[in-house]
């Protein structure tokens, strides 16, 4: 078992047919996703051939929902339509929507959300700016690539796109039930803590990597849950040590305000509550090498 | 992107809230122009993107247009913690009987907007919410459902602002929401939020930082961007799509990936205090793509910063292939002899991931004596710091 997504899911694709969209469906299909169809209402009804598999378009997330009994959707609109293919998904009620475009305003992200709560979160939202979720040997909803690492027991859950990549790398030969990569934007669908909390639940995880960055202070709340909730193993890293206050270091939400928000207060709320905390990516995965060597 | 004061008043103007009535000069001759429009007593203020200018002496009165004249050519041109001051703001004064703290700002740990309200205002909020909590209201605003006159009426109720106030301050609560969605702001702040002498509120400062990702809606927005204070290697970059951030060191970084280029300057910064201090020079992601063309392009910017003695190229193959985009570095280095920019600092490339043998290969194939492969992201930054060092 993993988390949120297993080699069950039913996926569809909003954007299935636009160049990002499709070139991922066709990767998301090698990598053994159950894709079901996608999302355009210009081309319902057409069928769209992806090395001889025939994924139907359906007009909106409801149709394919009911078509194809779909409970997951990654989402490859561009910014502008971001906001508008959230809120069909969530009032289809999908179980859960992966957001990859970067470049949403917040305030499109503010507004989903606001409305999926409202809705009773019954749609749970992985992004915006985020490269998705994988559940190694068993589905991959988003652009994580598939071929890093095989199935084990780590869970993995970061802000970074390479830099789960590069986890995922560094500890291939143990492999990771599920990897989720909850994106670097200032406002998120799915925090560190749900997938703490996940991990935490699931039987299949016996350890956990939490890789965070300068922004905000998801870490530091994630240090505390942790603290109250958590007894699997966590260790984590943090990027952003020498980035300088004021600037937007690449990521949406990366980015010091005044004293809040540094690399130094989220290693120190870290290390407070007991979690190792690597210097460097190599470093942090010798820590939890350590740590699945002696289990 | 943070807005300068002027700015922000003039966006306040334009939205309807009450600012005082003023404009903004480059030079004391506008000053004069402004001043003598206004009539009386004005206010000079230095337009920095930094706290404290009051202190600095970045602040003045004056009586008429001559003295407006003689304290902004006091003012521009002066240092204020290492920000010029190229323009000052010119207004009349206010007669302020009391001052009061005003904002919406998004709240990323609840992911929605919070709404900030104090009758004690004029000075640090955080600092008020350190010793009085009582004195300042946190209120979480719907992003649906947004501020309207109801929502305004609890604020001030919640903030405790005086009754004879309150139907303003109610009405510039509305206003002020309006404003912070139709601009995608992130913070607009006012403080102070002022009563004066007849009983009217007006805001007297404007702090407004505007949502990048939003610009696509907002065309105007980028006319405010102060191209005189953006870094001349961050504009070009931008001009090329590239997302580069200058800084202070001596080792130029390229990568893919926000979160691992922002762990490649702290990986070298590390490297560095064993070899000399040497630090990250740049932060420079090329995303997911590195195409011979933007790889040259990133390159050239990297390289064009005369601090930069070595150049750690760190790319973990994800999506990209890394024969790609080691033939993407053989070709760049190709391209930019062609252009005349023949490339003689040092390269450290670290390819990992996928293809990654491949893309070894054909670095080690092209054997270009400043291009040097390791194969570890730890044992290459301490490498480019070495070489950085060495290059002094």
């Amino acid at each position: 078992m993993a988390i949120w997504l297993t080699k069950d899911s039913k996926v569809i694709v909003q954007g299935m047919t636009g160049s990002e969209g499709s070139k991922h469906t066709r990767r998301m299909l090698a990598a053994g996703t159950n894709i079901v169809g996608g999302v355009n209402p210009r081309k319902a009804g057409q069928t769209v051939d992806f090395d001889g598999t025939e994924l139907p378009v359906f007009a909106g997330v409801a149709d394919a929902m009911k078509e194809t009994g779909a409970d997951a959707t990654v989402i490859f609109v561009p910014p502008q339509f971001t906001k508008a293919a959230v809120i069909e998904a969530i009032d289809a009620g999908i179980g859960l929507a992966v957001v990859i475009t970067e470049g949403v305003p917040v305030h499109d992200t503010a507004a989903f959300w606001a409305y999926n709560v409202a809705q009773g979160e019954r749609t749970r939202i992985i992004g915006p700016n985020c490269p998705g979720i994988a559940s190694p040997g068993a589905s991959n909803a988003g652009i994580i690539p598939a071929d890093i690492t095989g199935t084990g027991r780590i869970g993995l859950v970061s802000k970074s796109g390479t830099l789960t990549y590069q986890m995922m790398y560094e500890l291939r030969d143990i492999g990771f039930s599920t990897c989720v990569g909850i994106g670097g934007d200032p406002i998120i669908g799915t925090t560190h803590i749900d997938a703490l909390k996940a991990f935490q639940d699931d039987p299949e995880t016996d350890a956990i990597v939490m890789i965070g960055e300068i922004g905000g202070d998801a870490e530091e709340r994630a240090a505390e849950y942790i603290k109250a909730n958590v007894t699997k193993p966590v260790v984590g890293y943090i990027a952003g040590f020498t980035a300088p206050p004021g600037k937007t270091m690449g990521h949406a939400g990366a980015i010091i305000s005044g004293s809040s928000g540094t690399a130094e207060a989220k290693q120190a709320a870290l290390e407070a509550v007991g979690v190792k905390v690597g210097k460097t990516p190599t470093e942090t995965a010798r820590l939890m090498r350590e740590i699945m060597s002696a289990s | 992107m943070d807005l300068y004061e002027y700015q922000g008043r003039e966006l306040f103007e334009r939205h309807g809230l009450p600012v005082l009535a003023g404009g903004v000069a480059t030079t004391p001759e506008e000053a004069r122009a402004i001043a003598e429009r206004l009539g009386g007593r004005v206010v000079v203020k230095a337009q920095v993107k930094v706290g404290g200018r009051g202190k600095a002496g970045g602040v003045k009165l004056a009586e008429g247009a001559d003295e407006a004249v003689a304290r902004s050519t006091d003012i521009l041109g002066m240092d204020i913690k290492g920000h010029t001051v190229h323009k000052v703001m010119i207004t009349v004064t206010a007669d302020i009987v009391e001052e009061y703290y005003f904002s919406y700002l998004l709240d990323r740990a609840n992911r929605t907007f919070l709404c900030i309200a104090s009758v004690a205002g004029g000075m640090d909020i955080e600092q008020v919410a350190a010793e009085t909590p009582e004195k300042v209201a946190k209120v979480a605003i719907d992003a649906n459902e947004g501020v309207d006159e109801a929502k305004a009426r609890e604020i001030a109720a919640l903030a405790g602002f005086p009754a004879e106030v309150a139907d303003q301050v109610a009405a510039i609560a509305v206003q002020l929401w309006q404003a912070f969605v139709a601009e995608d702001a992130t913070l607009v702040e006012v403080n102070p939020l002022a009563k004066t002498g007849d009983g009217t509120v007006l805001c007297l400062d404007a702090k407004v930082t505007l949502d990048g990702n939003a610009a696509f809606r907002h065309p105007d927005h980028e006319a405010l961007v102060d191209q005189a204070a953006v870094d001349p290697l961050e504009q070009r970059a931008k001009e090329k799509d590239l997302n580069y951030v200058k800084l202070d060191g001596e080792v130029g970084i390229i990568g893919n990936g926000a979160g691992l280029v922002m762990s490649t300057l702290d990986v070298v910064a590390y490297a560095g205090e064993r070899h000399g201090g040497v630090k990250p020079a740049n932060f420079l992601d090329i995303g997911g793509g590195a195409s011979a063309a933007v790889m040259a392009n990133g390159l050239e910017i990297v390289l064009s910063d005369p601090s930069v003695r070595s150049v750690f190229v760190n790319v973990f193959g994800g999506i990209t292939a890394c024969d790609e985009v080691a033939n993407g570095i053989v070709q760049a280095l190709a391209l930019l002899e062609q252009r005349g920019e023949k490339v003689t600092k040092p390269l450290v490339v670290r390819l990992d991931g996928n293809n990654a043998e491949a893309g070894r290969a054909i670095l080690d194939g092209a054997a270009n004596p400043l291009v040097e492969r390791v194969d570890t992201m730890d044992g290459a930054a301490e490498r480019a710091a070495e070489l950085a060092a060495a290059g002094v």
